[in-house]
C-alpha cells in the first residue's frame, strides 16, 4: 500500500527539520511552515520518509497509508 | 395546518411560535422516525443549510452505522459566527420547538446518547433554555444548551467537537472527521439548526412534499440574509433556485443606481458581479456562476461603492479572527491584508510600484494559504480575494494612482471591528458583536 505524507498544522512549529531532512518531498514556505510535495511517497523514500517522522520534534508530521 | 405543496414558508413562521401547544398546532407531532426517516431524508434531498450543502441523508447513516456500543452525539450548530448572517438566530427565535424536534429526531434515528445545541449569545440561550424545560420528558435525551465563545471559527464543526470534549473551541486536526470520531470519541453528527428544522418537517410531510419547493437538483427552501444596498435588509425564506434579482426584490430592491456586485456566501464567499442577477439561488447554479449559496447570505453592492475597499475591510477582519494555531494561517492572512489594503487605499507614496507589487505579492500568497490550515479559514479568505481581483479588475487599474472616491468614503458593509471576539476565549457570549448585528433580523418574508 502507498504511504503518504500529511502535517498537522496544529502541531507544526517550523522547526524545519523535515525539510533538511528529506527535501525531496519537503519545502519550507516564507515562514518556515513545510510544504508538502502532492502524491504518495515513492517506495525509494519510504524509510526516509519515515525517519523524518520520528524526527519532527513537534510530532506534526505523519506518515500515513493513502486510501 | 399549514403545509400544502409547495406552500411559503415552511420553517420560518411569520410570527414566533414559541410554545409547545402553539407549536403541535401549527404542525402537529412528527411522523416518521428512526431508520425510516433517515431513508425518507435521502429521497428527499435535504443537503446541509450551514454552508457545506452535504447531503443529510448521507450524514446520518454513516452516524448512525457507527454508533455501535457508545452510542452517537449530537450537535445542533445555531452559531452563526458569520456576522452578515441573521438566519439561524431568527428561526430559532421564531421556532425553537421545530428545531428542538429536529435534534430529537436526528437523535433517535442516529442512535444518540447524548444532544446538543450551540449559540453564542446569553438571550438565546435563555430563551432556548425556556423552550427545553418545556418539553420535559418529551425528548429522547435531553438537549443539552452550550454557549459557545464567539470567534469566528468556533462555529466550525471541528471547533464544537474539541470545545464538548473539554477543550477549547478551535478547530481540530481532520480526519478523523466527527461522524467518524467526534466528542469524547464517539461518532457525532453536527447539522445546522435550519437543516434540522427541515428534517422535522420532512417526518411530518415527507420527501415528496419537501421536494415541491425548489429545483430537482437543488430540492426545499432555504433562509437568506440579504444586506447592504438593499431597501429591506433582512432574512428571507425563498424557494432554491429562485432567481437573484427575485431575491432582492424581497428585500425591498436594491437603491438608485443598481447593483454592481453581490458578495454570494458572506465573508466566507466570493464575489459575483452585478450582470449575474439572473442567476438562481442556489448551491449548484452558483458554483457553476464561480460563487457560493454558503449559508444564503446576500451582500449587494451599489453602484457607488468600492469593491477593492468592502473586500479589504472583510479581509481584514477576518486576519484577526483566526484561532492562532497554524502557521500559515497566522502569517499568511494578515500578509493578504496588508497587500489588499495597498491595493484598495494605497495612496502612492510607493507609487505604481508598490500597487503592482502588492498585486503579483497577493497571488503568491493565496497558493502559500489554501489548503494549509487545520479549518477552511485561510482558503475561504483566498477565494475571497481572488475573487475580487476578478470581478473587480477594472477597479484595479484605477486604483494604481491611488483609492477612488468611494474608497475614501463611508463603508457599505458594516464588518465588525473585530479586536474583542478575536481575543477573546470566555465561555459567555457577552453583549453580542462589537458593531450590532451587521443585519437587522427582526425583519423577514
Amino acid at each position: 500500500m502507498s504511504k503518504r505524507l500529511r502535517v498537522n498544522p496544529i502541531l507544526c512549529e517550523a522547526h524545519g527539520v523535515c525539510a533538511e531532512l528529506l527535501p525531496e518531498l519537503i519545502g519550507l514556505d516564507p515562514w518556515g511552515y513545510p510544504i508538502l510535495a502532492p502524491g504518495p511517497v515513492p517506495p525509494s523514500l519510504e524509510s526516509l520518509a519515515r525517519r523524518t517522522v520520528t524526527s519532527c520534534p513537534a510530532l506534526a508530521l505523519l506518515l500515513e497509508n493513502s486510501s | 395546518m399549514t403545509g400544502e405543496m409547495g406552500e411559503l414558508p415552511r420553517v420560518l413562521p411569520p410570527v414566533p411560535v414559541r410554545n409547545l401547544p402553539a407549536h403541535e398546532g401549527r404542525y402537529g407531532a412528527p411522523g416518521l422516525r428512526g431508520r425510516a426517516l433517515i431513508g425518507e431524508v435521502e429521497r428527499s434531498g435535504l443537503t446541509g443549510r450551514g454552508g457545506a450543502a452535504y447531503p443529510a441523508g448521507k450524514k446520518l447513516a454513516a452516524v448512525r452505522e457507527r454508533a455501535g456500543l457508545r452510542g452517537a452525539v449530537v450537535i445542533a450548530n445555531g452559531m452563526e459566527s458569520e456576522p452578515a448572517s441573521a438566519k439561524d438566530a431568527l428561526l430559532l427565535a421564531r421556532a425553537p420547538h421545530l428545531v428542538l424536534d429536529g435534534i430529537a429526531l436526528a437523535a433517535e434515528a442516529t442512535s444518540a446518547r447524548a444532544a446538543y445545541l450551540c449559540v453564542r449569545r446569553q438571550a438565546q440561550a435563555d430563551a432556548l433554555a425556556a423552550a427545553i424545560a418545556e418539553r420535559g420528558g418529551y425528548d429522547p435525551v435531553p438537549v443539552q444548551l452550550a454557549l459557545v465563545s464567539e470567534r469566528y471559527v468556533s462555529s466550525a464543526e471541528s471547533s464544537l467537537v474539541r470545545y464538548l470534549s473539554g477543550g477549547p473551541a478551535l478547530p481540530g486536526f481532520t480526519p478523523p472527521r466527527p461522524f467518524e470520531r467526534g466528542v469524547r470519541g464517539r461518532p457525532t453528527l453536527v447539522s445546522n439548526v435550519e437543516t434540522l428544522a427541515n428534517l422535522a418537517l420532512i417526518s411530518r410531510r415527507g420527501a415528496r412534499w419537501f421536494r415541491s419547493a425548489g429545483t430537482a437538483s437543488a430540492p426545499g427552501t432555504a433562509l437568506v440574509t440579504v444586506s447592504g444596498a438593499v431597501r429591506r435588509p433582512g432574512v428571507y425564506e425563498i424557494a432554491f433556485g429562485t432567481p437573484l434579482q427575485d431575491v432582492l426584490a424581497l428585500a425591498g430592491g436594491a437603491g438608485t443606481g443598481g447593483v454592481q456586485a453581490v458578495l454570494a456566501g458572506g465573508y466566507f464567499g466570493s464575489w459575483l458581479p452585478g450582470r449575474a442577477l439572473g442567476t438562481p439561488a442556489a448551491p449548484d447554479a452558483l458554483r457553476a456562476a464561480g460563487t457560493s449559496f454558503g449559508a444564503g447570505i446576500f451582500l449587494i453592492l451599489p453602484a457607488a461603492g468600492c469593491g477593492l475597499a468592502e473586500t479589504a475591510r472583510v479581509v481584514r477582519y477576518l486576519a484577526g479572527q483566526g484561532a492562532g494555531q497554524c502557521g500559515p494561517c497566522l502569517n499568511g492572512l494578515p500578509a493578504i491584508a496588508d497587500a489588499l489594503e495597498q491595493v484598495a487605499f494605497g495612496t502612492g507614496s510607493g507609487g505604481r510600484g508598490a500597487h503592482g507589487r502588492a498585486l503579483r505579492g497577493l497571488r503568491d500568497l493565496f497558493g502559500l494559504v489554501e489548503g494549509r490550515g487545520a479549518c477552511h479559514l485561510p482558503d475561504g479568505v483566498a477565494r475571497l480575494a481572488a475573487s475580487a481581483l476578478r470581478v473587480f479588475a477594472d477597479d484595479l487599474r484605477s486604483h494604481e494612482r491611488g483609492p477612488c472616491l468611494a474608497a475614501r468614503g463611508r463603508p457599505v458593509f458594516a464588518v465588525p471591528s473585530g479586536s474583542g471576539r478575536a481575543s477573546g476565549s470566555a465561555r459567555a457570549a457577552g453583549s453580542g458583536r462589537a458593531a450590532g448585528p451587521a443585519v437587522a433580523w427582526e425583519a423577514s418574508a
